[in-house]
């Protein structure tokens, strides 16, 4: 069974708007160049495609990043992880891998503890066959 | 140094070409891309090099007469033969084969003695693999001929075909030279797996030199061949390098051998600040005889073949480069007496093998190259034998970008077909694929070579096809490039299934080594010929592309 | 699914100075699967068999929660960050969904 506080409804979804509008709550958040996601452009491995998120914010007890959702817009359930962070992080920062199926965009929305929301540019990934080379 | 009659008729002059007065205080050499001929070879250029996007009609995506234009070189004589594909047979009979190990080696002690101990010789990879011996060797081959020449950093790509413990081996145990990745990472913990720099002193100057091995290396060729080995660009880590060399270690020159390929690099020139120069290799393309600019980044690419040795003559001050003079030296064999200590040793790297590499297989009739963005006249055989061979109304063979060229009249060895196919990965298939199935391989294998953003480009050329027929128009999106797709000159059913031949797949799988293949087809031969190269339709708004030399070829 | 699970990893530096920002890596093994395959011999579909939650704390106070899909590659890999105010000891605890729960401890010296 689910472990307890994971929220289920989010992780469920099976679109994207659906995952953000249960998971942010809103849709439509404006990008920031505060945000930034670093991903391959072309897949190693669609298993395992290593992601690194940073966002710019002093992490002080009154101006910290307090959430950040990572999705994936085509995955069978868009949303890949939310990271609920502290002003003790210092650096609102992750490195993780995860899975996508075909070429596709990762995008991450991150919050302030005042509620400001703020987008990443969707960074697309793509996922092919290659072969060949010089 | 050599015959000056023989100058005389390739230069016009008595003048030595490779006499270079010294400048500065630092000079790199640069090879690339040798694709272990240790031997000189034939070489041509590809008379199809298209640019899209960003690159449109910039260097090295020109062809022919707009190459020499370009650079404002003479449409004849040895400038013709170096950077064109123009009147090959005739200038190759003229001009001799370029490269050789042991004809490097000569220029390469030579600068030596002129410089001393300021001159650094660095190899942008692809060294490893290409021929028999090399392959018979698991590259070990190469690297005595490297430690023999004096390679002081080195970078890689298909050296990782060999797997990750042979590289690991003959780099810890083998190699002299350092081999430099910034962009390697563990797939387990995410840390870099090669040391990322070389900072050495030259001159009371501090030269820092990154190593850049090829982006798309897992991507490109199997994966499964080195697991835990993860690749990319890495524009920011490369960032965090050049400010380390520069602010840490007090360098005041940054240099990035690199294994990125000419459109990747120009692009990683313009996000990157604070590298000085930029030796290129993997496209394989002519790049010269002067330096692309990006703004204050120098960027070369150093062709193939060992057909061309570069030299940057730095006048390096503290923290900045004050002055340069570049040389872009075509190695020709016939001007260029071997090294006798490389002859010797490349005598005995082949003398176990030799039966085998030059037993005859067939004769040819036409000249034989590959290099061409969509299908070369050896391809044309290869394409043809796989057919023939595994009984297949269709066939599939690699865009790659090495494999030397056959002369008419020449007799084609077993080492010659080696030269076109010598892969860690040969294994011949057949597989039943859809005409749905056909389209959408060589759509993705079209869009990573037409993708504009460099970025997403693996380099190679597009994926060679026998018996398959269409419409291309490179400057359409992935899915929309290839239409009018045909089999045996009928219109293609997307669900009608079609037995293709192939090799090189992305996983293992099991199957005849395809020199075998094409061996036993040249021997049943005896002689060929080809009548025809089959190439796609292009769109006519490639009239205006400069990287096709002959725009008839595409009913352009 | 003959792999092993669990075996958590911390990679931490064991010292810093005070308000220095340190960097701090792990890997534990599971599966992540996501319930939608199929096992090629039986055919049937694969249960879904990840970890949900990832909670890492200093000192026994809150530092960062983590909440996963099936999105996640097999033998996750998480890098994060702290700030170094004070000697202690990072833990992490991360559970999935089939009851398992796996922790592991770091300790590190601030000057
Ligand atoms: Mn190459
Ligand atoms: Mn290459």
């Amino acid at each position: 069974g689910n472990v307890a506080g994971w929220p289920a409804k989010a992780f469920d979804a099976k679109v994207l708007d659906e995952a953000m509008g249960d998971s942010i709550g809103k849709t439509d958040v404006p990008v920031s160049s505060k945000v930034s996601l670093k991903a391959p452009t072309i897949a190693e491995n669609g298993g395992a495609v290593p992601v690194t998120i940073e966002v710019d914010s002093p992490m002080t007890a009154d101006d910290y990043i307090s959430t950040v959702w990572l999705f994936v817009d085509h995955n069978p359930t868009p949303l890949a992880s939310q990271f609920t962070f502290t002003p003790a992080c210092g650096k609102a920062y992750i490195q993780e891998r995860i899975k996508m199926a075909k070429t596709d965009n990762v995008r991450v929305v991150a919050k302030t503890n005042k509620g400001e929301l703020m987008a990443s540019a969707p960074r697309e990934v793509k996922v092919t066959i290659g072969g060949c080379g010089g | 140094f050599f015959a000056p009659g023989a100058i005389q008729a390739a230069w016009g002059s008595d003048k030595d070409p490779y006499d270079i007065p010294a400048y500065g205080n630092v000079t790199l050499l640069h090879m690339t891309d040798s694709h272990a001929q240790l031997l000189p070879v034939w070489w041509r250029e590809p008379d199809t090099n298209i640019g899209v996007g960003p690159v449109l009609n910039q260097t090295p995506h020109l062809c022919g007469k707009w190459m020499l234009d370009y650079y404002g070189l003479a449409h004849s004589g040895r400038d013709e033969y170096t950077y064109s594909c123009l009147d090959y047979d005739t200038l190759a009979k003229h001009y001799g084969k370029i490269g050789g190990y042991a004809h490097i080696a000569t220029l390469v002690k030579r600068y030596r003695e002129q410089l001393g101990n300021r001159a650094l010789l660095l190899d942008g990879g692809d060294t490893w693999q290409g021929s028999a011996t090399a392959l018979w060797t698991k590259g070990e081959d190469m690297v005595g001929a490297q430690n023999l020449l004096g390679v002081d950093d080195f970078v890689g790509h298909w050296e990782f075909t060999y797997g990750q413990k042979q590289v690991e081996y003959l780099v810890k145990n083998k190699l002299k030279a350092k081999f430099l990745a910034q962009n390697v990472f563990s797939n387990t913990w995410q840390e870099p797996v090669f040391q990322p720099y070389q900072i050495h002193e030259i001159s009371g100057r501090r030269i820092a030199v990154i190593g850049q091995a090829f982006p798309f290396t897992p991507i490109a060729n199997p994966g499964y061949m080195i697991p835990d080995w993860g690749f990319g660009i890495h524009t920011e880590h490369m960032q965090k390098m050049v400010d380390e060399c520069r602010n840490d270690k007090k360098a005041d020159l940054v240099v990035v051998l690199s294994h990125n390929g000419a459109d990747v690099d120009k692009k990683m020139a313009s996000l990157v600040r604070g590298i000085d120069i930029i030796l290129g290799g993997h496209t394989h393309d002519i790049m010269g005889p002067k330096p692309f600019q990006v703004n204050q980044t120098l960027v070369i690419n150093t062709s193939t073949n060992g057909k061309i040795l570069a030299r940057f003559d730095l006048d390096v001050g503290k923290g900045k480069l004050n002055g340069w003079r570049f040389h872009y030296l075509p190695v020709f064999s016939n001007l260029i007496p071997a090294d006798a200590a490389m002859s010797e040793y490349i005598d005995g790297v082949r003398k176990p093998y030799l039966e085998k590499l030059q037993q005859p297989l067939a004769t040819t009739g036409s000249l034989l190259y590959r290099r061409d963005n969509f299908n070369g006249t050896f391809d044309q055989l290869l394409c043809d034998a796989l057919r023939a061979e595994m009984n297949c109304e269709a066939s599939f063979s690699p865009g790659f970008r090495w494999g030397y060229c056959k002369l008419p009249g020449e007799t084609i060895t077993m080492e010659d077909v080696m030269g076109q196919t010598a892969i860690t990965y040969p294994q011949v298939t057949v597989n039943n694929y859809t005409g749905e199935q056909i389209k959408n391989i060589m759509e993705q294998v079209a869009d990573n070579i037409f993708n504009p953003n460099p970025y997403y480009q693996q380099g190679g050329d597009m994926i060679r096809v026998g018996n398959i027929q269409y419409d291309f128009n490179p400057d359409e999106k992935i899915y929309h490039r290839i239409s009018n797709l045909r089999i045996g000159g009928k219109l293609a059913s997307a669900s009608k299934k079609y037995k293709v031949a192939g090799w090189a797949a992305m996983q293992p799988v099991e199957g005849k080594p395809v020199w075998e293949v094409f061996g036993s087809w040249l021997q049943s031969q005896k002689h060929v010929e080809v009548k025809k190269v089959e190439l796609p339709v292009l769109n006519a708004d490639m009239r205006s592309n400069h990287g096709i030399a002959f725009p008839k070829t595409y009913k352009l | 699914m003959a792999e092993a699970l669990g075996n958590p990893m911390i990679r931490m530096p064991g010292s810093a100075k005070k308000g220095e920002i340190v960097e701090i890596r792990s890997l534990i093994m599971n599966p992540m699967t996501t319930g939608l395959q199929k096992d090629k011999k039986t055919g049937k579909l694969i249960p879904a068999h990840f970890i949900q939650t990832v909670t890492i704390t200093f000192n026994d106070k809150p530092l960062l929660d983590i909440d996963w899909s099936t999105a996640v590659s097999s033998n996750p890999y998480l890098a994060f960050k702290m700030r170094a105010e004070e000697s202690g000891t990072l833990k992490m605890v991360w559970k999935d969904n089939t009851n398992g729960s796996w922790s592991a401890d770091s300790k590190i010296t601030v000057s």
